[in-house]
């Protein structure tokens, strides 16, 4: 896959001229912004021509939202990986994102520093979560399971996060960054960030009630 | 001689208790296993005719715990009220006793003396154990507790309970009859027994009803220091922050008389209208946790970032929790110069607890003097009243982290929106 090496190439799509044009100028100096897209159906042909390392999406578009993005392009394309931009931090759309597939969510009120380096995780095939998403996580998978809220095919294992990445969660929803996780867990930054992307595919594949609810809401199951 | 021990002198154990840890002392003192004590002190018990029973009590009375200097016994003999209330429950259950015993029931007699001592000792130990044997022995009586003062109690409780002392007095009753096979054998000793129950009733029942009201008058006196401890938590909260912040904005003055306007509705709501400063007008304790972060966005000017995980009504405990966070919030915001506060909130089944935490830059919690209120009676005390705990970290440059922990009482109520319990580990590391 494409390195950390150089620096990654991004796409922006977001409605909104104002913010594309500020992150643009703000992330020039780490990452390079190769195109820009303020709709669901420009974004998909622009990604497709570009083949970007990652794509900063906003979870709000007119015409189906950041998931129908993320649907057309996954589907010739699943090496794009999407990171997730959103002002509104209501978990349904949140979850809806990451479901479709996005490896990370991030608030729009994020540093810029912090936002070139979710970036270079999403491009690494990391994850990346906000401290509001490890909030709604740890609330989604706050109850065991009953029988009838999974389906029963599925594979339990993914309908419960361990303790330690319930550990990892809480720090995150804290505000700690993966560094200093590391330090107060005794563990590697390379074992924080499996763990947060474990957390990551059981969130994407759970049948939970939660979250197979909150994504039906969104039309997307 | 087996080998010795430890070689220490004998002391109680309360590390490894099951009632006063006399029986974990004398394994360690002797080099024996706990249990094998145990075992035998309930052998001796079962043979002695229930002398073993006062006997341990008085152990537990005389012997000073492991880490402690004296034994509660020398702390209890200048406790006079509470050696009065013991001598007064003493008469009383020898009244009873004597009762019993004119009625001829011997094993009542045989058994019941001995525990006279027990109960002069018990009620020493009660009054005089130092807090944290106090909340062990509260641990042991709260299911009798609950049983017989009716707090919170369910109906099918109180069904069982009437059920069984209706069983207890047809047996008693009945057990008499049959023993004394014609009720005029019976009413001759009885008729004694009143006399004498009476006259006994007419000797000590002022000093008994003293000692009762001596007891109701020390317990007011300890809920009115406790209150008067909320009462200063709380205007520290409210008017001493808020003196320290128009201190600290004197050069604005709009912002002084909107500060001491908001201050001045405040005090006014809790001597008139009986609302505490700070109190908090939420619905739930994710509310309260979002009401936080207004205030002291809108008071500091500094972002307070709120993550709460799961939600849980109201009370007593729950509110005395909100206020622990709102200081240790607004503290954060007033002293570690952080730019941005965290503030994380997560309702466990059993547990709720509260991280506060910044950037900013630290304090050695061991170098803050002992007057400074804000940590000591608002976050610590303001916990341990009731019933959680607090714990700081922090150091000079790396910010502080304010954990507070509050057990749950009704554990039944749901934690999170599906409402069943939780499986995973809590094993958090610190």
């Amino acid at each position: 896959m494409t390195g950390s090496s150089s620096a990654p190439r991004v796409v922006l799509v977001d409605d909104h001229g104002l913010f594309r044009s500020g992150v643009r100028a703000e992330l020039g100096r780490h990452v390079e912004v190769i195109g820009e897209a303020e709709d669901v159906g420009p974004a998909i042909d622009i990604i497709g021509r570009l083949l970007p390392d990652v794509v900063l999406l906003d979870v709000h578009l007119p015409g189906g939202g950041g998931q129908a993005v993320i649907a057309a392009v996954k589907q010739e394309h699943p090496q794009v990986r999407f990171l997730a931009l959103s002002a509104s931090d209501a978990p349904e759309d949140v979850i809806a994102v990451i479901r479709a597939g996005a490896r990370g969510y991030v608030t729009k009120t994020i540093s810029t520093e912090d936002l070139a380096d979710a970036i270079r995780r999403v491009a690494d095939g990391d994850a990346v979560f906000s401290h509001r998403l490890a909030g709604f996580v740890l609330d989604a998978f706050a109850a065991a399971p009953s029988p009838a809220d999974v389906k029963p095919s599925f594979d339990p294992e993914l309908d419960q996060l361990t303790s330690r990445e319930r550990e990892v969660l809480r720090l995150i929803a804290q505000g700690y960054t993966y560094k200093e996780i590391a330090r107060e867990l005794y563990i590697s930054v390379k074992t924080v960030e499996t763990h947060v992307s474990s957390v990551l595919r059981k969130l994407q594949l759970s049948s939970r009630h939660q979250l197979t609810r909150w994504a039906a809401e969104r039309r997307l199951t | 001689m087996r080998h010795r021990g430890d070689g220490q002198p004998l002391r109680r154990d309360p590390q490894d208790r099951l009632l006063g840890g006399v029986a974990a002392g004398i394994a360690a003192w002797r080099g024996f296993s706990p249990t094998s004590v145990r075992i035998v002190l309930t052998v001796i018990a079962l043979f002695t005719g229930g002398w073993a029973i006062p006997l341990y009590c008085a152990a537990w009375l005389l012997i000073p715990a492991r880490d402690a200097e004296t034994s509660i016994g020398a702390r209890a003999r200048h406790d006079s009220a509470g050696i009065t209330l013991a001598v007064g429950l003493g008469s009383l259950l020898c009244v009873i006793l004597l009762l019993a015993g004119v009625l001829n029931n011997n094993v009542v007699a045989t058994y019941g003396w001995p525990q006279v001592v027990s109960l002069l000792c018990l009620t020493l130990i009660w009054r005089n154990a130092p807090d944290s044997e106090q909340e062990a022995i509260r641990h042991l009586v709260e299911p009798l507790e609950s049983l017989s003062t009716g707090g919170g109690q369910t109906r099918r409780l109180s069904v069982i309970r009437l059920v069984v002392a209706a069983l207890l007095l047809a047996g008693g009753l009945g057990w008499l009859v049959e023993s004394h096979e014609r009720l005029s054998y019976l009413a001759a000793p009885l008729g004694g027994v009143v006399l004498v129950a009476g006259g006994l009733v007419l000797l000590l029942g002022p000093w008994w009803l003293r000692i009762a009201r001596d007891l109701m008058v020390e317990r007011q006196a300890r809920a009115r220091a406790e209150e008067r401890a909320d009462m200063a938590a709380s205007l520290h909260d409210s008017v001493l922050q808020t003196l320290a912040l128009i201190q600290r904005r004197a050069d604005d003055p709009q912002q002084v008389v909107q500060l001491a306007r908001a201050q001045e509705r405040d005090l006014r709501s809790w001597l008139f209208e009986g609302r505490a400063p700070g109190e908090f007008d939420a619905t739930s304790f994710g509310d309260g946790i979002r009401q936080i972060q207004r205030d002291v966005e809108a008071r500091h000017g500094i972002p307070v970032e709120v993550v709460t995980v799961g939600d849980c009504p109201l009370d007593d405990d729950i509110g005395a929790l909100l206020a622990a966070a709102r200081e240790a919030t607004v503290n954060a915001a007033k002293w570690s110069g952080a730019s941005v506060i965290s503030l994380y909130a997560e309702v466990e089944p059993d547990t709720v607890e509260v991280a506060v935490r910044d950037r900013g830059k630290g304090f050695d919690p061991a170098a803050v003097p002992g007057d400074r209120k804000g940590l000591a009676e608002s976050i610590h005390r303001r916990m341990s009243r009731h019933g959680g705990s607090a714990t700081v970290n922090s150091a000079p440059g790396e910010g502080t982290k304010v954990t507070l922990r509050l057990p749950r009482t009704d554990a039944s109520a749901p934690g999170s929106a599906d409402g069943t319990g939780e499986v995973q580990g809590k094993g958090r590391r610190r």
